[in-house]
């Protein structure tokens, strides 16, 4: 483990800057999103939760995969892809960066269809988390089994009064940590396990901490479907799509085409399952009411998902939707109506 | 299969177009160097596309064992295939796939005695097995395919199975259409009703293809009649983006149509959610 005086996070900044484009929660109009470092950038590393959650540093909400020209029935087809610039993220909170790990299983682990976009990107990211010294009220990565007091990505860091730890956890931090270590002096884990314990201490508090996911497993696949208590909970959903695009493990995507004037771009972006035409067919839609779509993306997140993956819940307790949703309705409210219908 | 550049086509060129019916021509494709886009078993699928039109999941409904080209038989019904509908022979087109699994001709389908069931644009995916079961026939016991369609102009690949599927190469073809038509001589009424009435035995093996309703249908048929749900294949089509499984619009409960199907056996169709 490495220590730095806070004093001299900017020469740090400067320094990863220098080595790879530096990205950090900045506030910019009144909004906290992860931005581009500069020396004069409002830095924003109290904040917990930017707007949106860093997912599209490695899944932009659009992407070209394909260029084509069209002459008569001829169609010539343009290979756009473009490399990407290395890039390092800081002050990742530890529930946005074991988001990557989730996207990762749907992404990279299917060996058969690699998606070589998000693969690049992967490759080319750093991921430098953040401790989160005051867990909010929102929050409920615990029941995820992660630690905010302990983030995971490729290095943590912890802000602790004047002094700032940072320790490597992958090959790839290490790299990192190896062009900048002239910065740092040596630190003893000793040093940060106090603030670790408080942060524990907060983590103990949360109104959703003992919120519990058991009986959301695959073999109760038809009855979570078929609960009564979709009707009642989905009701007031606006179908905004607000939870789809500020979660930090929505994936679902579309792929359209659009005539630029010169070329055709086919272009991957982000989609939203509540949405009614998503699954909307020539001969049918076999999602066209409100509950069919609000029940379709609290159980692919807490039913199907952990199905296809091992157990793994496609939530990691952040809280955005918590904070955002218009209607307050939202992935804990879901998971206790599910549960009590279970126990009926 | 791997494949890296799964969302990335490859272009094919149009070589032939066969009207069907009023709404449905079958297309045929090769790669632009001629010869088929890429290998495929029975039941998989493509992605089609014209690059500003759209692109959409058809299912392959040549056999295999036709190494010259790959045939898709298309009904109008929206942007891309109204398009294609006025396309002309030379005409190129993108190509992806071949997605999805694939009918179990070379494990449970073997000797066994096989029935065909298929309402309207439903034969398409089916076509596919029955020829290369007919290319195959010495692999296979008894073949009864049971086909009908709205009208008889209505019926696909007509010319085909006049000439083609008959009884001389053990291939039984048992045509009913919805409503009495001028110049038709066979059966008249639905088909689940028809399935009935031809006294199938349920030691059969059966594949079962059409709109929805008329699947359901069938597979309501079949029960009462005594068939095996594990030995019902049946292929679905929802809408689809990726075809890999990723894009999350075409699952059926934890199983997605484009990886997991589209062909699924009937006993676990049976245990996922009635969402399609």
């Amino acid at each position: 483990m490495l220590k730095l005086p806070v004093s001299k996070m900017d020469e740090l900044f400067s320094l990863i800057n220098s080595e790879r484009t530096l990205y950090m929660p900045l506030e910019k109009n009144s909004e906290i999103c992860f931005d581009k470092w500069s020396s004069d950038a409002s830095i924003r590393l109290d904040k917990l939760n930017t707007v949106k959650s860093p997912k599209d540093f490695f899944f932009p909400a659009s992407e070209n995969i394909a260029a084509f020209k069209t002459k008569g029935k001829e169609i010539i087809m343009d290979d756009i892809r473009s490399e990407i610039e290395p890039f390092a993220l800081f002050g990742v909170r530890a529930c946005d960066a074991e988001s990557f790990n989730l996207l990762d299983l749907i992404f990279l682990n299917d060996k058969d269809f690699v998606d070589t976009f998000y693969e690049s990107r992967r490759q080319n990211g750093i991921i430098i988390t953040t401790a989160c010294n005051e867990p909010e009220e929102t929050c409920f990565c615990n029941v995820f089994n992660i630690d905010a007091a302990n983030p995971g990505g490729d290095i943590s860091t912890w802000i602790i009064d004047d002094t700032l730890y940072w320790n490597s956890l992958t090959k790839k931090g290490s790299g990192l940590t190896e062009k900048i270590k002239k910065m740092f002096e040596q630190a003893d884990e000793s040093e940060i396990a106090d603030h670790q314990a408080k942060i524990s201490g907060v983590i103990n508090k949360l109104p959703f901490k003992d919120l519990s996911l058991d009986g959301f497993t695959g073999e109760a696949l038809i009855e979570k479907f078929s609960s009564n208590q979709w009707e009642e909970i989905c009701h007031t959903c606006l179908s905004c799509g607000t939870c789809t695009f500020i979660c930090p493990t929505c994936h679902c995507y579309d792929i359209q085409d659009f005539d630029t004037g010169k070329e055709i771009h086919r272009i991957k972006c982000w989609d939203s399952c509540m949405y009614y035409d998503f699954t909307l067919m020539a001969h049918g839609n076999p999602r066209t009411s409100l509950l069919e779509r609000f029940r379709q993306r609290y159980m692919h997140k807490l039913v199907y998902f952990p199905e296809n993956n091992d157990g793994a819940y496609a939530c990691v307790g952040c809280g955005r939707c918590v904070q955002k949703c218009p209607i307050s309705m939202n992935i804990v409210k879901v998971a206790k109506a599910l549960k009590y219908e279970g126990m009926k | 299969m791997n494949n890296k550049e799964a969302l990335i086509p490859k272009l094919g060129i149009i070589t032939d177009i066969r009207d069907e019916t009023p709404d449905v021509k079958t297309f045929s494709v090769t790669a632009l160097n001629g010869g088929v886009v890429f290998p495929h078993m029975p039941g998989q699928c493509a992605m089609l596309s014209i690059p500003g039109v759209g692109e959409a999941m058809f299912s392959i409904c040549s056999s295999p064992t036709n190494k010259e080209f790959m045939e898709y038989s298309i009904k109008k019904a929206g942007v891309l295939t109204d398009w294609l509908h006025l396309a002309e022979i030379g005409q190129q087109i993108t190509v992806r796939g071949p997605y999805g699994n694939a009918f179990p001709v070379e494990d449970d389908l073997k000797g066994k005695d096989i029935l065909f069931i298929a309402g309207g644009i439903g034969l398409a995916p089916l076509r596919s097995v029955i020829n290369y079961v007919r290319d195959h026939r010495e692999n296979y016991g008894e073949v009864d395919i049971v086909y009908g369609a709205r009208s008889a102009d209505d019926l696909v690949f007509r010319k085909e199975i006049e000439n083609e599927w008959d009884s001389k190469n053990g291939v039984k073809v048992h045509l009913t259409i919805d409503r009495e038509q001028e110049g038709w001589d066979g059966n008249v009424g639905f088909v689940p009703g028809f399935v009935k009435s031809l006294k199938f035995t349920p030691d059969r093996t059966t594949l079962v293809c059409g709109p929805p309703i008329m699947i359901k249908f069938v597979l309501k048929t079949l029960e009462e009649m005594g068939f095996d749900s594990t030995k019902i294949y049946t292929t679905m089509e929802l809408r689809m983006k990726c075809g890999i499984g990723k894009c999350g619009r075409c699952n059926i409960g934890s199983k997605y149509v484009c990886k997991d199907g589209p062909v699924f056996r009937c006993d676990d169709l049976a245990k996922l959610p009635d969402e399609y």
